[in-house]
């Protein structure tokens, strides 16, 4: 009898497993498969693709699109511009974040509360586009790289999961210890704080990383088409399908030629966009969860 | 009578503790002893004044004609000008109306999707494919809005879009206006709701599995397992993430909207957030779009304080 009921959980549970392990198999194909086709198309003729024959593999196997794609100034230069803004960016946002973090995440400084509650107000309110954007004209920041970084300030949600870090992940013994020997709250925090944070801290690189490289509405508004990143240069291949004059000129193969790589443009240029973030992302995810549980408790 | 004296005497020893306890150490020496500290933090309260507070005081420009010759107080005042002007322009209520099925849509439908993906990740017991799983629905939300735009503007296409071509159809969607709101939820489930689930994820993995091991032993099946233990320990954090979606119901966000809309598809893609910043940016019209924008930020700021107050009179969870 016992062995009877035993046995058909048993069986229950690996039906069970089966359409779990099914679902999650749709689920993955309707997340994987637009990635991939971009990027088997990026190696196929596009005409063969837009005619429907390109679906598993690539057809009519080409380089070309990538080596447009290096060839293409604009695309180059908007490429340079991204990786600097990224690492500037990620060094100063990261910066930010842990100068305001350190500081909030001490119980007894005075005024602690008062200064959480002035971060934390710019979470919920804002001056809007218009007059943020008058104030960085004013500060003579537009066009320049620093309009970027600055108006940002202190990425507040992050800001709380790196202090609630601080304050529960950072054994309490390390800190009072090197107080005990005679260490400044500066010194803590550079020779102990720091080494101990490093999980959060890949975590928050990784999302400054991410946030400036795939950002564009704020170059878009400040620079004014000076240093213009990868994504609003890639805004006139894709979304205005306008092949630049640079390249007219490098192709001689007549309009049908011009219009087969602008097409296969889109594709590559796309994955150039896309590949440097996606490759980064999976060395840091172990650490999301508990970082994201660390923001979720408050202190 | 009786209750206001016991609630004096309990403010004078509350004022006398507080009084006695600072003679270890004074204010004005504690806030000597953590001067680096203060140090640490001028950078971030400098720029968080500059770039937040100031343009916060700068909402009064929606009040005034702004001209920035004459400053902030020495714009002329005009009350609620800009607002009845917007409020009487053409396309004003097809605007909000926009703002406000697209929000509504997408939270009708994005907020349950993560739940139900996290209860059926959550439950797969092989570690390894757990983890691809969850490796490949994370990896959309790396991507840049410019660039889903410009595979959605692909697979759409009339001509050879993967979409077209699955249907045997060459219909150009992105022309249609009924097809845009549908466009830009699907898109955006696709891109988020892998992302959505990892705070469930997180919650779930905090679930005793005692639990579990118990409710086996008693022969529940993996569909009661969910329904009597996931579903319950999720439900706090549902409502929170409920209400700070709620909050934002009039957020629609400009970059999406702006790189998909088209000529055609106008009739459900004019919304708030594009037109405030055509009006304020491409057309400097800096009083005028700033009203625009107070007006969006109002309207969500009444939603998310009456939000709040259901919930938290439907459940302990309390957010502002």
């Amino acid at each position: 009898m016992a062995k009877k009921r035993s046995m058909s959980t048993g069986m229950s549970e690996r039906t069970s497993d089966i359409v779990l392990v099914a679902i999650c198999a749709v689920v993955l194909v309707i997340v994987a498969y637009p990635l991939y086709y971009v990027l088997v198309a990026s190696f196929s003729d596009p005409y063969e693709v837009y005619a429907g024959k390109t679906f598993l593999l690539p057809s009519g196997f080409t380089l070309d699109g990538y080596k447009a794609v290096f060839a293409e100034k604009s695309i180059v230069s908007g490429f340079l511009n991204s990786v600097k803004y990224t690492v500037i960016g990620t060094i100063f946002s990261v910066a930010m974040l842990y100068i305001t973090a350190y500081p909030l995440a001490q119980k007894d400084l005075p005024g602690r509360k008062a200064l959480s509650i002035f971060f934390l107000i710019t979470m919920y309110f804002g001056g809007g586009l218009v007059p943020t954007y008058l104030v960085v004209k004013a500060t003579n920041l537009t066009g320049s790289m620093w309009s970027l970084f600055l108006p940002g300030g202190v990425a507040v949600g992050n800001m709380i999961i790196v202090r609630n870090y601080f304050q529960n992940s950072i054994p309490h013994d390390l800190i009072e210890a090197s107080q005990i020997d005679g260490c400044s709250k500066l010194r803590t925090f550079f020779s102990v704080v720091i080494p101990l944070s490093m999980p959060i801290m890949a975590v928050m690189v990784v999302f400054s990383m991410v946030a400036y490289w795939n950002d564009w509405f704020t170059a878009l508004i400040y620079l004014g088409g000076k240093g213009t990143p990868l994504p609003l240069v890639m805004r006139n291949i894709l979304i205005k399908s306008s092949a630049s004059a640079s390249q007219a000129a490098t192709i001689s193969g007549g309009y049908a030629e011009l219009n087969k790589l602008t097409e296969l443009l889109k594709f590559c240029s796309m994955i150039v966009a896309a590949v440097p973030m996606l490759v980064i992302y999976p060395f840091v995810q172990k650490h999301f969860e508990k970082g994201f549980m660390a923001g979720a408790v408050k202190g | 009578m009786k209750t206001k004296a016991r609630s004096n005497s309990l403010a004078y020893q509350g004022g006398s503790a507080a009084a006695v306890q600072p003679g270890r150490r004074s204010l004005s020496r504690r806030i000597l002893d953590n001067w680096q500290l203060y140090a640490l933090l001028l950078i971030p309260v400098l720029l968080t004044f500059i770039y937040k507070y100031i343009p916060m005081y700068g909402i009064q420009i929606a009040f005034r004609d702004f001209k920035a010759s004459r400053g902030y107080l020495g714009s002329e005042w005009v009350g609620w000008y800009w607002f009845k002007r917007f409020f009487s322009s053409p396309t004003c209520w097809r605007m909000i109306k926009n703002t406000v099925l697209i929000s509504l849509y997408s939270l009708l439908w994005s907020f349950p999707i993560p739940i139900i993906l996290s209860l059926i990740i959550n439950q797969l017991r092989f570690r390894r494919y757990k983890r691809v799983v969850q490796t490949v629905l994370y990896a959309p939300h790396f991507i840049s809005v410019m660039v889903i735009c410009g595979m959605i503007r692909i697979f759409l296409s009339p001509s050879g879009g993967l979409l077209n071509l699955l249907l045997g159809t060459q219909i150009d969607f992105l022309t249609q206006s009924s097809a845009f709101r549908t466009i830009y939820i699907a898109s955006g489930i696709w891109q988020d709701a892998g992302w959505g689930c990892i705070i469930y994820l997180a919650t779930l993995a905090n679930v005793d599995p005692g639990l579990y091991e118990a409710a086996k032993i008693d022969g529940a099946s993996v569909f009661q397992r969910i329904l009597n233990i996931d579903i319950p320990e999720l439900l706090p954090m549902a409502i929170l993430n409920l209400i700070m979606a709620a909050g934002g119901l009039m957020n629609v966000g400009f970059e999406k909207v702006w790189l998909l809309q088209t000529d055609l598809n106008k009739a459900a893609s004019d919304v708030i957030a594009v037109y405030v910043y055509q009006q304020g940016i491409e057309s400097a019209k800096y009083s005028y779009s700033t009203a625009v924008g107070l007006f969006n930020t109002a309207v969500n700021i009444v939603l998310l304080l009456v939000v709040n107050k259901i919930a938290s009179k439907a459940s302990d969870v309390e957010f502002v």
